[in-house]
Order: C-alpha cells, then structure tokens, then sequence
C-alpha cells in the first residue's frame, strides 16, 4: 500500500517539497533557539510562557478530536453515509494530533530531558496524562486507519479483533482536549482559563473546527482527484458544525456572562484587555473583532439551509469557523490567560516571525503525513473503484 | 553473485570508512591521557580505583541526595565526613575540569552535560593554549 | 433464545477488563490524591519567613539583601526588563497586593516598596502541575527547584500566582560579570527561582537575604512558637500575597 506514496503527479512533489522547505525553516529557527536563548527569538517574556505554539496545542488538539464526530456515527450507529469520509478522518487526525504533539515538544526548554516525564511519571501532573492520551490517540488512530484502509485494498472486511480497538479510539478522542483543557483550567492564578467551562468549549470547539477542516480538505481532494466522499455526508457533517459552533459561542457568552455580571476586576480584565484595552494596551481589539465577525458570516452561512448545501458557501462557512477558532483558541486563549499578569498589569505578547515561522513547520509536518496517508487511501479507494487491484510488488 | 563488481567496491568501501577512527588517529592518541592531578591534596573522597569505577555513579548519587533528599554530608568508607558538592568538594581540589575531568572525556567520547551549569574556580584561561574553535568544541 | 455460551464468555471477559480497568483508574487517581496530600508539610519544622516593611527605608536598604542573594546564587543581571531572572526583587504594593490595593489606603503604605520572593506555599499549585517532579515540597516546606530535572515546560511559571519562577530566556553566564564557584550557574530553558537558601539552612545557617537585611528579615520555624518569626507574625499586623488563592504563602509581610 505504501507504493502508493511513491508515485505521484508532479504537484504532489511539489506540495511535499515546500513543506519540507517550511519544515526545514521551522527546525533551523528551533535549533538556534536553543544556541542563543528563546529571548533572542521568541516573543515570549516573564509574564507570559505559554503563547502561539501552546495555543496551537488547544486548536490541534481540537482539530484532531473532530475526526471522532465522524467516527462515532459510522461505527456506533453504522451511518453509511461515512463509510468514505471515516478513512479520511482518522488519517486527519493522525496529522492533527501530530501538529498538537510537536506544539508542545517546541515549547520545552530543554528537549533533551523530555522523556523524563515518561521517567519521573507524575500523577498529580496534567502534562503527564496529556503525554499519554495524546500519544495514544496518533497510535490507535494510525492503527485503526491503516488496519481498515489494508483490509479494504485487499478487499476483506476489517479483522473482528479492530473492533474494540476502534471504539476505544472513538472514547479517546474527547479525552485529549479535555486533558488539554484541565491544563488550564486547574490553574488557580490564572482567572481566564479557571472555569469549570472550559473544558465543554474545547469539546464544541472542537466539533465544529475539526469537521469544517476536515469538510475543507475533503472539498479540495475531490478536486485534485476527483475522489467524492459523498454529498450526503458532507449535508451531514455541516449539520454537526453547525450546532457545535453555535454551542460554542454560547459557551463564550455564558463566559463573558460570569465575568461581567459579577463585576470581579480581574475577571472582568482579560475580556476588557482582548476586545477593548486595558490600562492603556489595545493590542488585538481588532484581531478580537475579527473573530466575532467571521463567526457572524460563519453562522449565518451554516443556519440557512440553502447556502449550507451551496458547495462555495459551505466552504466559506468552514474557513470562517476555522479562522474564528483558530483566533479564539490559538491564539487569544493564552493571550487572555496571561494578560493581566500576576500583578494584575499588562506586558503585551508579539509573536516574533521565528516563532511563527516554528508553529508553520508543525502545521506542515502534520500537513505531510496528512498528504501522505490520504494520497495512499484515495488510491486504494479509486483503484477498487476502478476495479484494477494494484499488487504490490 | 549478481553486480559482483558492485558489490566488492561497496565492500571495500564499507570497510575502509568504518575503520577511519583507527587507521585516521594512527600514532595520535595515547591509551591513557595524562591527567593533571591536584597538587595540595593526596587523597579524594574515596580510593583511585573507586573514583575511577564509580565517579559518577557517586555524582549521581549525590545529586539526587543533595538536592532531592537534603542530606548534606557523605560519610566516605574511612568515616570521614565530606560535604555533597560538586563545586564546593570536587572541583575545589579538580580546579580545572580540562585538565583533569576533559583529557580522559575526550578520549573516550563521554559527554556528560554537567559543564553547562557547573563551573569551577578555573583561574587558566583556556584560549592561553587552545585555540577559539577547541574550547568552544569542548565547552 | 437463551444465552449462547460464547456470548456469556465475551460478557465476563468485557466485564473483568472494565472492572480492573475501574480499580487501576481509582488506583491512579487514589494515588495522585495521596501525593497531592504529601506536597502539604507533614514534617516538625516548617520554614517562614516575616518581612518588617517598615524598616526597609533606603534604596540600598533593599539592594544590600538584593545582591547577597543574586551574587552568591549567580543569578544572571539580564538587560531585557521583559525577560529577567530575578530570585528577590522589590516592587509597588499596587502590583504586590492588588486584590487589596484601594485608592484610600495611606500614602505611606502606597509608597512603600515591598520585596517579592517565592513564597514557598503549603499548598503550592507549581508542585501539583510539575510533570517530572522537578519542583517539589521538601517535608520541612521549602519548595525546591531540580535544575538537573527541569524540561523546561514553563507549565510551573503559569501555575504560579506570583510570578516569582523565571525562565532562562537568556544564556545566563553571558550576563554574569563574576561567577561565585561555591555555587553553580543555570543553562539556557531551565526555570529557577529563591530556593530560601535551603543548602545553607542544611548546613545550620541563615539564608543571604536574611542575613544581609541586618535583622529586617525574621527567618525560622513556624511551628516552634518562640522563633523569631513566630513572634514577629504573633505581635505584628502581617498580610500575605493573594489570600484568596488558598495557597498559604510561607512569605508573611509585617506592614
């Protein structure tokens, strides 16, 4: 099956080789971080350590849990309508959850010790439990993927031992960005992240950026190779985005509820600081509004049904709740969590271009097992389909 | 045999680069380095053969008890009493970890990353006789 | 139809992998309790610390107990404000105490500088995220920093409400000028903080900010009612960083 990787059109070259350009800029950058000092670098300082890459943490993890909206109708309740798109998404979250793996293996001070936490395993730590399920979900999505994707190309049904192991991958998928979630919310200075919500808005988040990145992707190989994962599934899929994203933002407003109805300052600091300024600093007001206008467009083009079934509005639909999103949780989630600082005063956070430059080569790693692993199923798929059974030599 | 040719020049080849380290330092490097041994004191904290089975084993070991434990004092197989501390025991009297720690280090590729955050009194300056690009290698 | 045997066979299996399954979780999470319950001092001595703010009066009043510190422990003097390692250092009471800070409190107290530290918490949320244990409670309180374990993850920096860690966002030795060799240096990626100088409160002495304030800084065993900082604490108004966080500062500050 892997033979499939091999040959290619040459745009399929072309796309692997600028990232692996980008991946090779990202770990120069990484590298010399660790020469010269992350102050050199990066635009992190004393009063806010975790910035864009623990930000692509919470978006990719979210990303990869997505895929088990899919999963879990197809396996669970036998929706058929899936049976094209399910391959798709559990190599999707391969990749994903590999983005969210490398997220935070950038952050590490010094990578070198980073199997202490393998070592020295420390219950009580969350950065532990996040290792595991993290690492376990790549492994049981891989599995899964491949095992049902090998037993399709020789034209078997999958092995009944796959069974359990496919639904302990569906009950996994929420448990990453629920790990991920109590990375913040169990923080006791940290008033933006601890709420008890915080983990329920990983889970819509999640549900509606993973599936509208998935439904994106999907759109754009149906017309690289003509490979249709079926209107129906996409009709459905949407339906699903639809109602996570707007559970999201109500999510959101209960948030902005709590924090403004109760009038504590420094709860109500983060909000004001992100859409309005505070104490002088205004510095993503207009990133913050950004947000909330493409989750209006996002909204109003996923309710209305005709232009939810309209292929070019959908996909509109979708990039506007992958950007809101990726705005929300990628970036001004920690924003917010460290802003204002523990002296309730604000140090603005700018990500430098290296550090940006890192956070694009982990998006094109997973990009590259993503192109990998769906160049591989879709070849099987259309090969099947074409009634041609390619042996491998 | 198939690319009988082939094959022997690869042979050939595989053997000649993974024998460079011998026939490369022919003549350049001595099995034992010397080592300069501090001048005050004639005893270290354990024997000679100790030290060098076990020297860090016992760093290791003192690290974890130092700092992980809070013990202060290793009581050494004479009974006597020496305080668990790389700088204030061991490089005290080792004062120069080029010298000493590094000739025997280098020649057998051990790396320990200890010299990172460690520093002894070193009062020599290194580039006296080493070039920029030595030190910096074995830094 | 009655149950096949191979059905009741697949039951019991499925229910013997989720029964272990419940008690290897409630072993887990039983065990991470009993750890959380051993980060809270369990031992005889607990170390504090009582701050008289009123003394503190001149400039280098506060720079003397300043650099005994920083100098001895060779803590790097970083130029980017935004990045550096301070283990001490002094700061407003508007920033120190802002949950309580009130514009009609007296002018003394708002100009009053306070000096910051770690406060080595009895309930310490650094200790509890810590993934490889490189922070961790000593049985007599001093919450310990292993540079020789820390992988750099910073998630100790976010943990705590003080901002009293520091991250090695520089290479510390190119901004030290003289490097005292009875103590090592840091690396690059490694956090650091006060360590309340438990290498020297081993050896039976006072740590070098206590020392260097000249008897401003009261330093002992809380739980030993005639030690110095229980008096101190006993007869004075004391007030502590952030209350409401429940982390029980061992840092008290005499106002």
């Amino acid at each position: 099956m892997v033979e499939y990787a091999l040959k290619g059109k040459p745009r399929y070259w072309i796309w692997l080789g600028f990232l692996g350009v980008l991946i090779l800029i990202a770990f120069y950058f990484w590298n010399l971080e660790h020469h010269i000092g992350a102050g050199r670098l990066l635009g992190l300082h004393r009063d806010l350590t975790w910035g864009l890459h623990i930000g692509q943490l919470a978006f990719f993890v979210g990303a990869a849990a997505g895929a088990v909206m899919i999963v879990l109708p197809y396996y669970f309740h036998n929706y058929k309508e899936f049976s094209k798109i399910t391959i798709l998404a559990e190599f999707f979250a391969v990749g994903m959850v590999l983005v969210a793996m490398l997220s935070v293996f950038v952050v590490m001070g010094q990578p070198s010790r980073v199997f202490f936490v393998l070592l020295h395993p420390t219950p009580n730590s969350i950065i532990f439990y996040d290792l595991i399920v993290l690492s376990g979900y790549l492994i049981l999505n891989l599995i899964c993927g491949w095992t049902v994707l090998h037993a399709e190309y020789k034209g078997v049904k999958y092995p009944t031992w796959l069974k359990p192991i496919i639904y302990l991958a569906i009950l996994w998928g929420p448990s990453i960005h629920i790990v991920t979630a109590f990375l913040l919310q169990g923080l006791p200075g940290r008033d933006y992240w601890l709420t008890a919500i915080m983990a329920p808005r990983f889970l819509a988040s999640a549900f509606s950026a993973g599936p509208a990145l998935l439904i994106v992707l999907a759109l754009l190989a149906k017309k690289l190779t003509g490979f249709d994962v079926g209107q129906k599934a996409i009709d459905t899929i949407s339906k699903i985005i639809t109602y996570a994203f707007i559970i999201n933002l109500l999510f959101f407003g209960f948030e902005v509820f709590t924090a403004f109805y109760s009038g504590i300052e420094h709860h109500k600091a983060p909000f004001l600081y992100l859409f309005f300024g505070y104490e002088g600093h205004s510095e993503y007001v207009g990133l913050m509004w950004l947000s909330m206008v493409l989750a209006l467009i996002a909204v109003v083009l996923l309710v209305i049904p005709s232009l939810r079934r309209n292929e070019t509005a959908l996909v509109l639909a979708c990039l506007a709740v992958i950007a809101s999103i990726w705005i929300e949780k990628g970036f001004a989630l920690m924003i917010g969590g460290f802003t204002p600082n523990s002296f309730h005063t604000v140090t603005p956070y700018k990500p430098t271009f290296p550090e940006f430059m890192i956070a694009v080569g982990t998006w094109a790693v997973g990009f590259t097992i993503i192109t990998v692993l769906w160049k591989i199923a879709i070849s099987v798929y259309q090969s099947k389909e074409k009634g041609v059974f390619i042996r491998s030599s | 045999m198939y690319n009988t040719n082939k094959v022997i020049v690869g042979i050939v080849v595989f053997i000649i680069f993974f024998s460079m380290p011998f026939w490369l330092n022919f003549g350049k490097v001595k099995a034992f380095p010397e080592i300069e041994l501090p001048t005050d004191l004639k005893e270290c904290v354990e024997s000679r053969e100790y030290m060098r089975a076990n020297h860090m084993k016992m760093l290791l070991d003192w690290r974890d008890q130092k700092v992980r434990e809070g013990k202060v004092y290793y009581i050494n197989s004479k009974g006597e009493y020496y305080l668990m501390s790389l700088q204030r025991t061991c490089l005290k009297c080792h004062q120069h970890r080029g010298h000493f720690c590094e000739r025997c280090h280098i020649t057998v590729s051990a790396r320990p990353d200890c010299w990172k955050c460690h520093k002894g009194p070193e009062e020599i300056d290194c580039s006296e006789c080493h070039t920029p690009k030595e030190v910096k290698r074995w830094h | 139809m009655a149950l096949k045997r191979r059905d009741f066979l697949k039951f019991l299996g499925l229910t013997g992998v989720a029964g272990i399954g419940a008690t290897l979780g409630g072993v887990l999470i039983g065990k991470g309790e009993h750890i959380l319950k051993e980060v809270q001092t369990s031992g005889k001595v607990r170390w504090a610390m009582a701050i008289d703010t009123r003394v503190f009066k001149t400039e280098e009043d506060f720079q003397k107990v300043i650099q005994a510190c920083h100098r001895a422990h060779n803590v790097p003097s970083i130029p980017d404000p935004l990045r550096e390692v301070k283990w001490i250092w002094v700061d407003t009471f508007e920033r120190a105490f802002p949950t309580i800070e009130n514009q009609y409190i007296s002018d003394d107290i708002k100009k009053r500088k306070f000096l910051l530290l770690c406060n080595h918490c009895d309930n310490p949320p650094c200790v509890r995220v810590c993934p490889v244990k490189a922070t961790f409670k000593r049985h007599d309180g001093v919450v310990v920093q292993d540079l020789h374990r820390c992988i750099g993850c910073k998630f100790c920096m976010a943990a705590c409400p003080y901002g009293a860690r520091n991250y090695n966002f520089y290479p510390p030795r190119e901004f030290l000028k003289d490097i005292n060799p009875e103590y090592p240096t840091r690396t690059l990626g490694v956090v650091e903080k006060c360590t309340f100088c438990y290498e020297r409160i081993d050896e039976g002495k006072l740590p070098y900010c206590v020392e260097a304030s000249e008897g401003k800084i009261y330093f002992g065993n809380l739980n030993d009612p005639k030690s110095s900082v229980r008096e101190a604490i006993a007869k004075n108004i004391v007030i502590v960083r952030k209350p409401e966080l429940t982390t029980k500062p061992m840092v008290f500050y005499i106002i």
